[in-house]
This record gives structure tokens, sequence and C-alpha cells, in this order.
């Protein structure tokens, strides 16, 4: 048996590691290939095996360095991390498959720096998940930002280099100038940013400063995307499919509600929030947010924009759960995490699949693709639905337990923004499914093209079962949730 | 037997050499002898630490004349530090310094290059070392004099201008410096910094001693280029030799704003009344304000130099800040950014070098593919320029940290701000290179440009200890923030 500090050494290192590797066989692209995907298996198993110990009921840690007194790199692994890492590392198997097949389909230059900075981005991922304390988890926040940056720029035109600054300008100052501050504020106050349970704050504090710090980290942790700190998700867009894919609807995205979500749990503590909190304006901010992306995303024409909106908008479902406070609501926000991440993923591979495809990418282009493009389409109907909440998929589990969250504490705001948004949402998906399946061709001709490369389809059939395998079975999941609603009372 | 005279040994070294190389006359001969001399006097600042760790404060009598007749040179934890840093800096620096000085100066001029170097190394240390009021100022007057002529020995004929200008500025300076010293021996009767500070308590509300420091506060503004009085820097950093730029920005105004903490802390003493609030709040206006408007006008640079010069008068504000919070915690913030500005300016103003030497030119708009050519060079810079802005993992973090943190404990919100907003603009000047070196195409940059097709591989091995000493110390900053903490701690509790 492997100790838990190598394992998790290794869950960090495995994917820096390949870089070098990836790097050496440059110019041999099917061995540089074979060494993502050896790697993310390799990843996968590391990180299965520290489930079983967490779902064991342990809390594997590891202290690294100490760079500043009383401040080191410390890994912890709790419940929510490892729920989070388990997405990542699973995923990233998944999409080095697609991206396999969009970055040779699209014949796009550069991939060995494509495969380098996605292997770096999703170490700083493991690193999120794993972190024992704010500043750890600060570290490897900004390490994703600057990671995923060549990743926004792959193009390298001029539009790809604006959508670059807005992506860094909006999530470099986000968090140098919010999110930093607060983090020292904490340590001034509380004397450490151990993730603890029960939270590290008290009451004595002031109830302004508990409120100020809240919306300091609302808005600093600017991958969350809460409006107005979204803009750089659509920016995000211009990067090849894969990289919105897993970054921007999984990976980057998550780590800022999943940074959130543990910051309110172990920093905070719920109970110490609901105490203080008079009015909630954090559940307001993310019910207006949920909304105004709705829209938005009912209006785009652009599928991958109208996707992004989407992703907005799904995010604040989990700032929305965890604001409510309740025991079953966080629940609900770390579940939706799980099951947007499988749902988004899907239906981002689906656009980038038909892009490879037809070089299509506006929704109005898209009728009757069903029949060209079964597979696809297919996928593309199963994570619509789990993105409305329909049973039986994933969406559907998520959904049920927020709800359940915001009527135990009867927030009638909540239960009618996710009404009214569970209806947007059908509003922007369920015509684009119509298209495809049932309406004729514009021009009347035979669609020309058929199924994306095989690898494209391999992956997103495969997000797409799990969508509706998780609904199934959800067991290990709660597993993990229950162990975190375990710690929080 | 040598060990007891270490202290002198600091400054004369330095100084006998620069007549050496005078006689050598040979460039090659001179940067050998400057190299070793750096190093010696860079081994006996770290004798000279393990010493003061060791032992506490040194007392030295030069010539065996003991104070209050003759001049006293002093060493505690806060000269040790700043000894390690102008040495170091200058040490590595040298090292390097040969093949970009042959580039930019003239062959026949090499050897008065060096000699100005030693002289300016000399004044230097000896601000550092002595204990001695007037005696600081004579050291101070070496070290600039030797400077202007740093400054001037370049083949672009601007530096003659920024010299001069940087001369006429220096000498008010200076001689604010004089002024004040002179008025603070007419009501002591000493010049001994330990006696005057002793003596200052009776008298210390008196209108000589107002005037004295205020006196000395522009002077030594105007030395250290503080914010409004750093009109002379932009031009000497911009037209001067790269590698004098990078000395200049890497140990000059650093000792300055030593001798403005020592000035507060060992002569006037900080808990006298009028240091406290008009002064406090005064230097920091001047900080906040030299932290924004050096951001801001570094942004709207092409000139690589001359943005990484806008950009020292800001991290000066920061320094400034620290020291202006007059608590433990600030001074301490304060003394860590001295250290660690030192590394993170010397690495960007190094690769700047490098930049010249390959392709002679340090406009943003023709380096613009940079990265494609010099890929190593450029990810110097890019570590470099992540640690001013402060990101995580490299010095410039600790430093950022610890002013916040500072900040916050004495509850100024609005330094907080006014940090993390020029972190901000920190990131659009870095980015601006960055972007341009990295993502535009060579077509309109560096492929018009005629490249060097010399190495400079000593150069190359100077900037690469300065890099990985930007990520060493923002890993384990033990060895500064111990050593910054342990100074303002006994300034605020006693030695």
């Amino acid at each position: 048996m492997m100790s838990d500090q190598l394992l998790i050494v290794l869950a960090i290192c495995l994917p820096v590691v390949a870089t070098v590797f990836i790097a050496v066989t440059h110019n041999y692209t099917n061995v540089r290939e074979t060494v993502t995907l050896f790697s993310a298996v390799c990843l996968i198993i590391v990180v299965y095996s520290l489930l079983q110990r967490v779902l064991a009921g342990e809390q594997p840690q590891l202290h690294l360095l100490e760079f500043l007194p009383g401040l080191s790199l410390h890994f912890k692994i709790e419940p929510l991390g490892m729920l989070f890492a388990c997405i990542a590392s699973f995923l990233w198997l998944i999409n080095s498959i697609y991206s396999i097949g969009y970055m040779r389909g699209n014949k796009e230059k550069h991939q060995t720096r494509f495969y380098i900075y996605f292997a770096i981005a999703i170490a700083s991922t493991i690193g999120i998940a794993f972190s024992a304390n704010l500043i750890t988890l600060f570290v490897f926040y900004e390490v994703l930002t600057l990671s995923t940056y060549p990743l926004v720029t792959h193009k390298g035109s001029e539009d790809a280099m604006r959508a670059g600054r807005v992506y860094l300008g909006i999530l470099l100052s986000t968090s140098i100038c919010l999110f930093l501050p607060a983090i020292i504020w904490i340590n001034v106050l509380a004397g450490t940013t151990e993730f603890t349970n029960g939270g590290i704050l008290t009451n004595d504090i002031g109830h302004g400063v508990i409120l100020i710090l809240l919306m300091l980290f609302a808005y600093g942790i600017g991958k969350a995307a809460l409006m107005p700190m979204h803009r750089w998700l659509p920016a995000a867009m211009v990067a090849p499919t894969p990289v919105s894919a897993l970054l921007h609807a999984v990976a980057v995205v998550k780590a800022g509600v999943f940074s959130i979500v543990k910051i309110v749990i172990y920093i905070f503590s719920p109970a110490l929030l609901s105490d203080v909190i008079e009015i909630n304006i954090l559940l307001y901010l993310a019910g207006l947010t949920i909304i105004v992306a709705s829209v938005i995303a009912l209006q785009a024409d652009n599928l991958k924009r109208r996707l992004a909106y989407s992703t907005i908008s799904q995010l604040s479902y989990v700032v929305l759960a965890t604001a409510l406070l309740a025991p079953i609501s966080i629940m609900g926000a770390a579940l939706h995490i799980l099951a947007h991440a499988f749902g988004k993923i899907t239906l981002f591979f689906a656009a980038g699949s038909i892009y490879t495809a037809t070089k299509k990418t506006s929704v109005s282009e898209l009728d009757g693709i069903g029949k060209a493009m079964p597979w696809t389409m297919g996928a593309f109907a199963i994570a619509s639905l789990s993105m409305i909440g329909v049973p039986p998929t994933a969406g559907f589990l998520s959904k049920w337990y927020i709800l359940q969250g915001a009527f135990s504490v009867e927030s009638w705001f909540a239960v009618g923004v996710i009404i009214i948004s569970t209806l947007l949402n059908a509003g922007y998906f369920l015509p684009i499914i119509y298209a495809a399946f049932l309406k004729k061709p514009v021009d009347g001709k035979e669609l020309s093209y058929n199924e994306a490369p095989l690898p494209i389809v391999l992956a997103l059939t495969l997000t797409a079962a799990i969508t509706i395998l998780l609904f199934l079975f959800p067991e290990t999941p709660l597993q993990l949730l229950n162990l975190l609603v375990g710690n929080m009372s | 037997m040598i060990s007891s005279h270490l202290p002198v040994l600091q400054v004369i070294i330095p100084l006998i050499a620069a007549p050496i190389c005078v006689i050598l006359r040979q460039g090659l001969l001179a940067w050998i002898l400057t190299t070793l001399v750096c190093l010696i006097s860079l081994i006996i600042s770290c004798v000279l630490f393990n010493q003061v760790l060791d032992e506490g404060v040194i007392s030295y009598a030069l010539g065996g004349w003991f104070s209050p007749w003759g001049i006293e040179y002093r060493l505690d934890k806060l000269t040790i530090f700043m000894l390690l840093i102008i040495n170091g800096v200058a040490t590595i620096v040298l090292l390097g310094a040969k093949e970009s000085v042959a580039d930019e100066i003239s062959s026949d001029r090499l050897y008065l290059f060096y000699t100005a170097f030693l002289l300016n190394l000399t004044g230097l240390l000896g601000v550092i070392v002595t204990g001695d009021a007037f005696n600081l100022f004579v050291f101070i007057e070496i070290a600039s004099l030797s400077s202007y002529a740093m400054i001037s020995i370049g083949r672009d004929r601007r530096c003659l201008y920024a010299a001069f200008k940087y001369l006429i500025f220096g000498t008010v300076g200076a001689s604010f410096i004089l002024i004040s010293v002179g008025l603070l021996y007419d009501v002591t009767g000493t010049l001994n910094m330990a006696d005057i500070f002793q003596r200052l308590p009776d008298i210390e509300n008196t209108k000589t001693v107002t005037t004295a420091l205020i006196f000395f506060v522009v002077g030594i503004g105007i030395k250290a280029a503080i914010f409004p009085l750093h009109l002379w820097l932009p031009d000497a950093y911009n037209y001067s030799p790269s590698i004098v730029s990078t000395f200049l920005a890497g140990t000059t105004t650093k000792v300055f704003i030593y001798v403005l903490i020592r000035f507060i802390y060992s002569i006037f003493g900080h808990e006298t009344v009028f240091i406290q609030e008009a002064f406090n709040n005064l230097l920091m206006i001047l900080a906040c304000a030299g932290i924004l408007y050096g951001s801001y006008l570094a942004i709207k640079q092409d000139s690589l130099k001359r943005l990484l010069a806008y950009s020292s008068i800001a991290q000066l504000g920061y320094m400034l800040l620290g020291i202006s919070l007059a608590t433990e915690a600030g001074l301490a913030a304060g003394l860590i950014h001295v250290f660690n500005h030192a590394i993170i300016k010397v690495t960007l103003f190094l690769s700047v070098v490098c930049i010249i030497f390959y392709t002679r030119t340090d406009s943003i708009s023709q380096l613009s593919g940079l990265a494609k050519t010099t890929p190593l060079l450029m990810v110097s810079f890019l570590v470099a320029g992540l640690s001013l802005i402060g990101v995580p993992m490299t010095a410039g973090f600790i430093s950022k940290w610890y002013l916040i943190k500072a900040s916050f404990e004495s509850g100024y919100w609005g330094l907080v701000l006014v940090i993390v907003f020029s972190s901000l603009l920190a990131i659009v000047y870095i980015w601006k290179f960055v972007e341009a070196a990295y993502f535009k195409s060579p077509e309109n940059g560096v492929s018009k440009l005629e490249l060097n097709k010399e190495r400079p591989y000593l150069l190359s091995f100077s900037l690469f200890i300065f890099v990985i000493a930007n990520i060493y110390f923002g890993i384990d900053s033990s060895l500064n923030v111990d050593m910054a903490n342990s100074i303002a701690h006994d300034f605020y509790h006693g030695f």
C-alpha cells in the first residue's frame, strides 16, 4: 500500500511529469497522445485509491513546504474536494480522447503546447481540490488562470488575443484585488487560513465584516462567474472546443464555485452565516445571475456562446444552493457541480463535433442535422435534459436536492428562480433538439456530411451515458456528500 | 586579527582597487579585478553577517580613534542585511557585465567604467557601515559622483543630458542632507549617530531639529527618487548603459531607503513627537501617489528600460508605504520589499540587458515575436514579471503579503486598495510586453531587426541566478523575512 502522502504528491505531480514527456515526444504525435492518455489513466487510479480512503472516513494530509511562517502548502482531502478531484481526473481522460479527434480533425497548430498547458491546468485543478488552506487554494487558483491563458489564446489571432486579455484581466484582477485581500484579512482576524470543520471565524468580529468578507470572496473568485464578473467566460469561448469543454465548462468554472462552497463550509460555516446574515445578498445576486444569463443564452445564436451563458447560469445554481445555507441544499450544490460537469461537457463536445464535421457554429444552421449526426445530437439531447433537470438524468437529482433545501429554509425567492430558470433552460435547449431531429434542412438537399471522427463520438457518448448512469447509481457521490454534511454538523 | 578589521575592509578594498583599475587600463583585466573585488566584498559581508548574528552590534573605531573624536563604523542587523543585498547584487551583476559593457561602451573607456563602478560600490558600502553622520554624507557623495560618471559613459549622447540632470538634482539633494547634518551638529555638538540619538530627546521640539528633519527628508527624497522628487530617474535609467541601469536599480535607491530608515530610527528616533503623525502621513501620501503615478506612467512607455524605471518609482512607493505605517510590521514589510525588489528589478533589468544585447533595441513595438527567437530569455522576463505582479510562489508575493497584512493590522483599508490596484497596473505594463513577445507575429518586429549572433554566456548565467532567486525566495523566504522581522523588532523593543 502506498502512503497517503505519496498518493497526494502523485496526484498533483503526475500531470506535471507528463508535460515533460509530452514535450520530449513532440515529433511523434502518436507517442505524445499515448503519454497524455497513459498519465490520465494513472491519475484516475491514484485518485481512485484516494477515494477509497476518503470513503473509509480518512482525511489524507500532506504538509509540503512552509513559504511564509505559519503558512504552508498544505493538502487535506475532505469529501467535497475528493468529489471535485474525481470529476476532474475522470474527465481529463475522456477529454483527451476527444482532443485527439478534435485537434487532428481540425488540423490545429501547436498541439504539443496545447497538451502541455492542458496537463498543467489539470494539475492545478487537483491542487485546488485537495488544498487544506486558503493560501494553497489561492496558489493553485492563480496557476490555473495562468496555465489556461495560452489555451484561450491558442489560435493567436487578434480576436483570440483580445479575448485572452479579457480573460486574464478579469480573473487576475478579481483574484488580486478582492480574493487575496480577503485571505490576508482572514489571516489577520483568525490567525489561520486552514479549512476547519465548523469554520474559523467567530461571531465577535462583527456582522458587517463577515458580510464584506463574504462579498469579497463571492466576487474575488471570478471563476465562479457571478455577474458582473462573468465576461471572461463568453470571451474564453474563442479557445478550441476541448478547452471550452473541460476547462471553461468543468475545471476552471467548477474550481470557482467549488472554492466558494468550500469557503462557506470551512471558513465561515453555514451556522455562523445564518446567524449573522439578515438579508441574504449572495442568494439574490446568484438568483439574478441565473435569470439574466439564461435570458442572454436564449437570444444567442452562436452555439458556444449559448452554452457559455448557460454555464454562467448553472454556476450560479451552485452559489444559490450554497447561499441557502441548509445542509441539504449544500449537498445539492455539490451534486450540481458533478451533474453539470458531465452534462455541460457533453454539450460542448457536441458543439465541437458539429464544428469538426460541418464547420457550423450557429444554432440556426442546425436544422435536420440529427439525421446525419445521430450520436452527437442524441448525446446533446440527453445532456440538454440534464441541464433542464428532467429525469432520468443527473441534473434532476441535483435540482431535487436544491429545491428541497429551498423549501426547508422557506426561501420562496430561490424556489421561484429555479422554476423560472427551468423554463428558460427548456426554452433555449429544446428548440435546438427539435430543429435537429424534426426540421428539414433549409435548402431541402440531403446533408453531405457524416458523424465526426470516432474519438469525438466515443467521448461524447461516454459522458452522455454517465449523465444517465449518475441518476441510476448515485451511491458513491451521495456517500461522499453524507460525509461532507457529517463534517458540517 | 584580520577579522576584527573586516568593517573597514568592506570599504577600503574597492576604494584601493579603483585606482588600480586605472593603472591596468585594459577592459578585460579591469573586469577580472572588479569581479574579484566584488566577490571578496561579498565574502566579507557574509562573515560579518555571521559575526553580527552571533555577537550582536559591532562597533569599529576607524584608525583606532574612538568616537566622539574618530569615526565610528557601526554594524547592526540592518547594516549587514543591506551589505548582503548590495554585495550580492553587485557581484552577480558584474559577473555578467563583461559582454554587455563591451557592447555598449567604447573599448578605450572600459577601464573607466570599472573604476567608477568600484568607487560607486565604495560609496554605497560606506554609507551602510558608517555610524557617523558627516561621514555618511561623504560616502553619499562618492556614490553619487561615481554614478554620474557611470551614466554618462555610454555611447548614446543623450546619456550626457541624463547625467547632467541627475547631477543637478543629486547635488541639491546632497546639499540638503549636508545642511541637515550641520544643523544637527549645531544643536547636539556631535556627528556620531548614536550620540545624536541620545541627545536629541532633550531638544526635540526646537525649530532647529524640525528644520533639520525637513531638509533631510527633501534631500533624501531626491536621492531615493521618492515621488515627486523622482524626475531625474527615468532619464538616468533609460539612457545610461544598460548594466549601469541594472546596478543602479538594484542598489542605489535601496541604499537611500536605508539612509531614510537609519535617520528615522537611529538618529531622530521614531518615538519623537514630530516624527509621529504629520511626518508619517506625509510619507504615506507620497508613497501612494508615487505608486499610482509610477505604475500609470509605466503603462504608457514603449521603451522597456523607461518602463522599468517608472515601475521602480512605484516600487519605491511600496517600501516607503511600509515605513510610513510606523509599526513594527510595517517596517519589516518595507525591508522585505527592499530585499525582494532588489532581486525582482535586477532580474527584469538583466533580461532587458540581454534583449538589448541581442537586438540593440528596447522598444516594445519593435520586439514583437521575440519569444520565438529567444524563448528562455522571455521565460526569465516572465518569471520576474510575475514576481513583480506578486503571483504566489515568487518573491514579489511575499512582499505583497506582508505589506497588505501590515496595512490591515494598522487599519488602513485605503492602502490595501492602493496596493492591489497598483498590482493590476503592474499586470498591464508587464503583460504589454509579454503579449507582444509571445503572441504578436515577428513580421513587423523581430524579423526586421539585425540580431546579434554572439551568445552572452556569463550574462545569461547571472540572469539565471536571479531567476532562481525569484522563485527560491518565494518558496523559502525565511532568510529575508526573519532578518527583516528581527531588525524591526530590535528598533521597536531595543537591542
